[in-house]
């Protein structure tokens, strides 16, 4: 511990969503001039923490305190004139309004109601020269800059105001190498100056070149904290993983059949940038690895709605680049793991989502008859136990689950031979998923073949029987469930075993 | 219970609503003008007024479902007159002189497909953009300037039937609404038009060819524009490149009265149907009350919010 107060304190914070603790019982203090790093695997509860610190939510527990003062924001706004800002994983900007717009957006001094333009170049100038900047251009449009121009934008106006706790939400996530350690510089300038930054990140790299100290989160609590110097990343990896396997997965028998999806040397426009694979029938294939390693971009690829730039995909006897159609004529489906923007048409019934991608033999000649739509999915929603009204009714009206499981008849009413499923579990209750466990594991019986994304790896290690981690864009070496371990796939998926290796 | 399932199903449509405002609407103006409005006369009257708009407004629903908008259809209309007029002029046949003026509006609306989809421009400005060019070429084939013509039989389309209740172009009209509605239900196509409207990510997931969906309902919607086109000339018996101006927007209020949603995924032909005859049977009934026009111009416009405004009560309940 550093000898004085610290700047941020947060003691016992938790919060719920519906029946989910997003938050158990988080811990942190953070002390003036340090950069303080937020670890933890995907889901463990880091989003939800800043956005409790940028306002956006309100805990339902514990307590938080800034420079020994009580800390309760209940809005964004409260908590930007508190001192505490955030700049965010995916930028908010307004692209068409310029540099010094943007910087002063939502505090514009004004006059009578009218905008004082000498104080907007002031603010921003001062703001810009804050991260090192002082260069870039007032009145250039934002969208008209590089994207890291345009993060330091965002960082000039969290700073632009008093900045007492500065939070970078996995800010190198869309950098290049260069511009990662510029960044780096200028998070190093605005600690010496005081400012106290809590720096999100996924990659024990960037923890050990920026951090003083850290902070581990595992399931919604603070599993370890310390002094970045004093632990290896080892032990971070353990504090990070560490749980214990519960008794929700299902594995049938099952035997391995012939090849039937091969990758080689695959790349995409931006992501993967080199994926290998064989998968057979009968066989679950887990791919692990961080959001954003390139492992959704994969899929797409794959089932063609993404372009290909280099490499092969070989489908049952088909070789080359296909769009959908010909994919699922093929007998290749896709689970999107945005059920809500792109796997579901909410506004429909069940009956139209479940036999939208085949409607042939549902009417005499090439009619679709709805009764025929209805029967058909009526059939899949008594197999996966999926609770609705009846066929006709929207998918909206569904919960979560429920939705899922009808994205997933789509695949099973079409007949899928290959399914490519995109974080099939993802924000779902513990009943639904062991449905979904259960239904991989009977498909896979069947003489089906798996693709499995997941960032949860004990579902991957329970479920599948080879697993493959992505770390940013390159898939690496399938290896047997069995040779897997939590901890191994974490020192894969964050890049520290081929740092190792190299 | 089961005739009680049925009467609660057929609550649940879309159409219902718009139908039961239809009907009260109807029996408002019957009750209060029983000599006049309630002749039996006068439903053929208003069925005939409607047909325009009706015609348009099948084409309009599938746009409007599968997430679109067409603004030129006022404009095409007009195009259309021209066009029969000025080959009836030229000595072409009324059936050729018909074709001709389909198949031009077939073309803008290919045209209309093709731009919205390779060009991925937003359907609102290319069909801005077509309702003006449409109407320049009305313009510029007629010279500025009406063109008079026999119609060759083609006024006997919306004229006083001699016997039945309705003239052949209400039949027309029927026939291509039945044709249409069966085509959303029952066809690989309707589903498609409803899917692409509802999530075009999803409607491609599942292997839907979207753009081929958008261009064929571009397409269809310009052969049915050029339809009510003829049943235009049919009433004018001219070619009047200044005709039908606004005609798009009464067009787009019927399919959005019957339930249509603007961001696609919903509608019906039934309830575009209604829609359309709702706001005949408005301004006939207005007339007959000897109401001014922009009285039957303020009712209209709140006949319109009204019917959005409890489709959007209807369906936060059912939510």
């Amino acid at each position: 511990m550093s000898e004085g107060a610290a700047r941020l304190s947060i003691r016992g914070v938790a919060r719920a969503f519906g029946a989910t603790k997003a938050l158990v019982s988080v811990d942190l203090e953070a002390c003036a001039g340090e950069v303080h790093a937020v670890v933890g695997e995907n889901g463990a509860g880091k989003s939800t923490l800043m956005k409790i610190l940028a306002g956006a939510i309100t805990p339902d527990a514990g307590e938080m305190a800034l420079d020994g003062a009580a800390f309760r924001p209940r809005s964004p706004l409260e908590a930007r004139a508190a001192g505490v800002a955030i700049v965010s994983q995916e930028l908010a900007l307004c692209a068409h309004m310029t540099v010094a717009e943007n910087v002063t957006l939502g505090r514009e001094p004004s006059r009578f109601g009218v905008i004082d333009r000498a104080e907007v170049t002031r603010i921003a100038r001062a703001a810009l020269a804050d991260v090192g900047r002082a260069d870039l251009p007032l009145d250039a449009r934002v969208g008209d800059l590089p994207i890291a121009e345009q993060q330091l934008v965002e960082i000039a106006r969290a700073l632009a105001g008093e900045c007492r706790v500065l939070i970078l939400d996995e800010p190198t996530s869309s950098l290049g190498r260069g511009d990662v350690e510029r960044l780096f510089d200028r998070v190093r300038r605005l600690k010496e100056r005081g400012a106290t930054i809590l720096y999100i990140s996924h990659f024990l790299e960037e923890v050990r070149a920026i951090g003083d100290r850290f902070t581990v989160l595992r399931d919604g609590a603070t599993s370890a904290t310390g002094n970045v110097a004093d632990v290896t990343d080892a032990d971070i990896v353990r504090a990070m993983a560490g749980r214990p396997a519960s008794a929700l997965f299902v594995r049938g028998e099952r035997t391995r059949g012939e090849a039937i999806l091969t990758l080689s040397d695959l790349a995409g426009v931006a992501k993967p940038s080199r994926a290998s694979l064989v998968l057979h029938r009968g066989e679950v294939l887990g791919i692990a690895g961080l959001v954003g390693a390139g492992r959704t971009e994969m899929l797409r690829a794959i089932f063609g709605l993404d372009a290909v730039t280099r490499g092969t995909i070989r489908v049952k006897s088909w070789s080359g680049a296909a769009r959908p159609p010909l994919r699922l004529a093929q007998g290749v489906g896709l689970l999107s793991e945005d059920r809500k923007a792109e796997g579901l048409a909410l506004s429909m019934s069940i009956a139209d989502n479940v036999t939208l991608s085949h409607l042939d033999g549902l009417g005499p000649w090439r009619f679709v008859l709805p009764s025929r739509q209805d029967a058909a999915a009526s059939k899949w929603m008594g197999e996966l136990a999926i609770k609705a009204r009846d066929a006709s009714q929207a998918v909206i009206d569904l919960s979560g689950g429920n939705q899922q499981k009808v994205a997933l008849a789509r695949l099973l009413h079409h007949d899928v031979d290959v399914a490519l499923l995109d974080e099939p579990t993802r924000g779902i209750d513990v009943a639904s998923k062991q449905q979904i466990y259960t239904l991989i594991s009977r498909l896979a019986s069947d003489g089906k073949a798996i693709l499995f994304v997941s960032s949860y790896l004990p579902e991957l290690l329970g479920v599948c029987d080879r697993i493959a981690v992505m770390c940013r864009g390159v898939l690496g070496e399938a290896k047997p469930a069995s040779e897997w371990t939590e901890h191994a796939l974490l020192e894969e998926a964050t890049g520290l075993a081929r740092e190792r290796a190299s | 219970m089961n005739a009680l399932k049925r009467v609660t199903g057929l609550t649940r449509r879309a159409w219902f609503g718009p139908l039961v405002a239809l009907v009260c609407v109807y029996a408002l103006f019957a009750i209060l003008k029983p000599d006049t409005f309630a002749r039996a006369s006068n439903l053929t009257t208003m069925a005939r007024q409607t047909v325009v708009v009706a015609i348009a407004a099948v084409g309009a629903t599938l746009v409007i479902v599968h997430g679109g908008i067409d603004l030129s259809v006022g404009s095409g209309v007009a195009l259309a007159t021209v066009v029969i007029a000025s080959l009836l002029k030229s000595g072409h046949g009324p059936i050729a002189s018909s074709l001709a003026g389909i198949a031009v509006l077939g073309a803008a609306g290919l045209a209309t497909g093709a731009i919205v989809t390779r060009m991925k421009i937003a359907p609102f400005i290319v069909t801005l953009g077509s309702m003006s060019i449409l109407r320049g070429v009305a313009k510029g084939v007629a010279d500025e300037q009406k063109i008079d013509v026999d119609p060759h039989g083609l006024d006997a389309l919306l004229a006083v039937p001699e016997h039945g209740p309705f003239p052949m172009g209400v039949w027309i009209a029927i026939a291509i609404a039945v044709f249409f509605a069966a085509v959303l239900r029952y066809t690989r196509f309707g589903r498609h038009v409803f899917a692409v409207g509802s999530n075009e990510a999803t409607a491609r997931l599942c292997g839907v060819e979207v753009d081929r969906v958008r261009i064929a309902v571009y397409a269809i919607a310009g052969l049915l524009a050029g339809i009510a086109g003829v049943m235009e000339f049919s009433t004018l018996t001219v070619g009047d490149p200044t005709d039908s101006i606004g005609l798009e927007l009464e067009v787009i209020a019927a399919v959005v009265i019957g339930g249509a949603s603007l961001s696609g995924g919903e509608g019906t032909i039934a309830g575009s149907m209604i829609g359309a005859l709702l706001m005949t049977v408005i301004k006939t009934g207005g007339t007959h009350l000897g109401l001014p026009n922009w009285v039957q111009e303020i009712v209209t416009g709140a006949i319109i919010l009204a019917a959005v405004a409890i489709d959007r009560a209807r369906k936060s309940r059912t939510r």
